[in-house]
C-alpha cells in the first residue's frame, strides 16, 4: 500500500450511481459499465431535472424581457454563471464567458485576443500532450499570421520535460497548456509554469477540460490568464462550457462574434460592444444548458472536489494494480505511475491486439471504453502508437467497474490469442 | 443483437493472424499507395505492379485493427493476378456488400444496372466480412483497403 492508497475515500459510490439514471439500464442484458468519462460524463438526475424544469416552467429568452418568466430565465442563466465562477474561484462572475465547450473557449482566445495581440514570428508554446482543441486553433493562427509554434516535449514517465523551458519561453507571447492530459492522465502543475511564462512576458492559457471535473481548480492560485472547460465532462449538459479570463484582458479584447446581446448600441454607422461577459455572447445562448451547468456545479460542490479527487486516486490506483497484476508485460500503460500526478484516464496498448478490437470485445460486456487517437494525434506520434484503448473513471465508478474491465480484457486476450 | 462471431469470423481472424502477400516491392516498377482511417489510425500500404491491364503483383503492409488488416489481406489474395477491370468490379462488389453504392440508386433501373455489372463476381472468402455491416462504425475499417486499391489503380492508369 502506497501512501496515496490510504486516502480516506468518502465517496459513497452506491449512492452516487443511483443519482445517474443511465447507469440503471442494461445493455446487451448486462449492467452498463461506463468508463469513458474523459470523453463525456454521465448526467445526474439533478441536472436533468433542472433543465427539464427550466423548459417546463420558465422557458423564455434571457435579458430584456420584462415579464415574470423571462426574469426567471435570466435569473437562472446568470445565477448559474455565478456558481461556475465560484467553482473555479474567479475574482468576479463577469470573468466567466459562456461558450459551447472548451474548444470554442480556446478558439475565442485565438480569434479575439491572439489576433489583436500577436504578430508574425511571435512564439506560442504548446506541449506534446495537447488535445487537438489546443493545437489546431494555434496552427490556424500560424498559417494566417505566421506565429511560431514551439513544443514542450515529454519525459520518459509521461510528464512535461521542462529542461529547456526557459529557452522555449524566451520571447514567447503565450503558453497554452493542458492541466490534465485526456490521454495520459498526467496532471501538469500550472502555477510554476504560469510563473515562468509570466516572467518571460507570456500569457498563459490553460486547457482545464479534464482538470475542472476531477480536481479542485482555483484559477487565481494558478495565476493563469485564460482557462477553458466544458460542462459535459463535469456532469453537465453538452453545448455549454466556459472561458474564464482576467477581467482586464476581457475588457481589452475585441468581440469574437457579432450579433444580438453582444452590443450596447447599434446604428447605421456601427456598434458599441456590450460589457463583459455579454460582449462575447452573441445570439440567444444555451439557456437550459447554462441552468444544467449550474446544477452540475452544485452536484459536484456537494460531493466536494477534494473527495472526488481522493476517490479517483484510490480507484485509479486499484485499476492500475489490477491491470499490471493480471496482464504484466502484455499490456503497456501510457501515463505516469505516480498517482499524485495523474488523473483517472488510463490509456493502454495490448500486445498484438488493436484498440478497436479491444473496445469491440469489451462492449459485449456492456463496458464503454474509448479506442483511437483521442484527438491527440501529435501525442500518438510521440508515443509511437497508432491508437490506444482508454478507460477513464469518475465519481460513479467503483472497484467492481475496474474488475469488470479486467475480466472483459481477459476475454479479449483469449479471443485474439495468436 | 449481432454477436462477436458475426464480426470476427474465423477466416477473418486467420487473415489477421497470418496476412497474405505481406511485404514491400521496389518502387518503381511497383506503385506505392497509402490509405489512412483518421478516426482510428488504421493504415494500409499497397505496392501494386500493373503490367498491361493485369495486376501482376501486389504486396501489403501497414497496421490497424483486425478488420482493416484482414480485409487488406483478403483483398490482396482476391485481386492479385486479376485484370484491372476485374479488380474494379471486385471493388464495386465489395462496396455493395458493405452497403455502399458509388452512385445514388434512384429507381430500379440503376439497381438493375449495378446487379448486371456485378453478376458473376465471386467474392468468396470476402463474404465473411459481410457481418461488418451490422457494426456500422467498423465499415470504414473494412473498406479502407479497397478505397486505397481504387486510388492506386486510378493513379497507375492516369500516369
Amino acid at each position: 500500500m502506497s501512501a496515496d492508497r490510504t486516502i480516506d475515500d468518502t465517496i459513497d459510490v452506491a449512492r452516487i450511481k443511483a443519482d445517474f439514471p443511465i447507469l440503471k439500464q442494461q445493455v446487451h442484458g448486462k449492467r452498463l459499465v461506463y468508463l469513458d468519462s474523459a470523453a463525456t460524463s454521465q448526467k445526474p438526475l439533478a441536472v436533468l431535472d433542472a433543465m427539464d424544469r427550466y423548459y417546463r416552467e420558465t422557458n423564455a429568452n434571457v435579458h430584456r424581457g420584462v415579464y415574470t418568466i423571462a426574469e426567471q430565465a435570466t435569473q437562472g442563466f446568470e445565477s448559474a454563471r455565478g456558481k461556475v465562477a465560484r467553482f473555479v474561484n474567479a475574482r468576479e462572475t463577469a470573468e466567466i464567458i459562456y461558450v459551447r465547450n472548451a474548444t470554442e473557449a480556446i478558439n475565442l482566445v485565438a480569434y479575439s485576443w491572439a489576433r489583436a495581440n500577436l504578430r508574425e514570428g511571435d512564439p506560442i508554446v504548446l506541449t506534446h500532450m495537447e488535445h487537438h482543441a489546443n493545437v489546431v486553433p494555434w496552427q490556424i493562427l500560424a498559417a494566417e499570421r505566421g506565429v511560431e509554434i514551439r513544443w514542450i516535449p515529454l519525459t520518459a514517465d509521461f510528464r512535461l520535460d521542462l529542461t529547456n523551458l526557459a529557452e522555449l519561453l524566451d520571447g514567447a507571447k503565450l503558453l497554452a497548456v493542458s492541466a490534465m492530459s485526456n490521454v495520459l492522465g498526467t496532471i501538469n502543475e500550472i502555477r510554476p509554469l504560469a510563473d515562468a511564462a509570466h516572467a518571460a512576458g507570456a500569457h498563459v492559457l490553460v486547457d482545464a477540460c479534464q482538470a475542472v471535473p476531477h480536481l479542485a481548480v482555483d484559477v487565481q492560485a494558478w495565476d493563469a490568464d485564460f482557462v477553458a472547460f466544458s460542462a459535459h465532462k463535469m456532469c453537465g449538459p453538452t453545448g455549454i462550457g466556459a472561458l474564464w479570463a482576467r477581467r482586464e484582458l476581457l475588457d481589452a479584447m475585441p468581440p469574437f462574434m457579432g450579433g444580438g446581446e453582444m452590443i450596447n448600441q447599434v446604428t447605421l454607422d456601427g456598434f458599441v460592444p456590450n460589457e463583459v461577459p455579454w460582449k462575447f455572447e452573441a445570439g440567444t445562448p444555451a439557456i437550459a444548458e447554462a441552468v444544467g451547468f449550474g446544477a452540475a456545479v452544485d452536484y459536484l460542490s456537494e460531493l466536494g472536489m477534494e473527495a472526488v479527487r481522493a476517490h479517483e486516486v484510490q480507484l485509479t490506483g486499484y485499476a492500475l494494480d489490477r491491470l499490471e497484476q493480471r496482464f504484466g508485460d502484455h499490456l503497456t500503460i501510457y501515463g505516469p505511475r505516480d498517482l499524485a500526478v495523474r488523473g483517472g484516464a488510463i490509456s493502454f496498448l495490448f500486445d498484438g491486439i488493436h484498440a478497436h478490437d479491444i473496445s469491440q470485445v469489451v462492449d459485449e460486456e456492456a463496458i464503454c471504453v474509448r479506442a483511437g487517437h483521442h484527438c491527440a494525434k501529435p501525442l500518438m506520434k510521440v508515443l509511437g502508437v497508432p491508437a490506444t484503448t482508454r478507460a477513464s473513471f469518475y465519481v460513479y465508478n467503483d472497484e467492481a467497474d475496474a474488475d469488470a474491465l479486467v475480466d472483459a480484457l481477459e476475454r479479449a486476450e483469449k479471443f485474439f490469442a495468436f | 443483437m449481432p454477436g462477436l462471431e458475426d464480426l470476427y469470423r474465423e477466416i477473418i481472424l486467420d487473415h489477421y493472424r497470418a496476412p497474405r502477400n505481406r511485404g514491400e516491392l521496389p518502387v518503381p516498377p511497383a506503385h506505392k499507395v497509402e490509405g489512412f482511417n483518421p478516426l482510428c489510425g488504421d493504415e494500409v500500404v499497397l505496392y501494386l505492379v500493373v503490367d498491361g491491364d493485369t495486376v501482376t503483383d501486389l504486396k501489403i503492409s501497414g497496421q490497424g485493427c483486425s478488420i482493416s488488416q484482414a480485409s487488406t489481406s483478403m483483398m490482396s489474395a482476391a485481386v492479385k493476378g486479376k485484370s484491372v477491370a476485374e479488380a474494379r468490379r471486385l471493388i464495386r462488389a465489395f462496396k455493395a456488400l458493405m452497403s455502399i453504392h458509388e452512385s445514388k440508386l434512384e429507381g430500379e433501373a440503376d439497381g438493375d444496372a449495378l446487379a448486371a455489372d456485378l453478376e458473376g463476381v465471386r467474392l468468396g472468402d470476402l463474404e465473411a466480412l459481410q457481418g461488418v455491416v451490422k457494426f456500422p462504425v467498423r465499415i470504414k475499417c473494412a473498406t479502407l483497403a479497397w478505397n486505397t486499391l481504387q486510388q492506386g489503380l486510378d493513379e497507375v492508369e492516369s500516369s
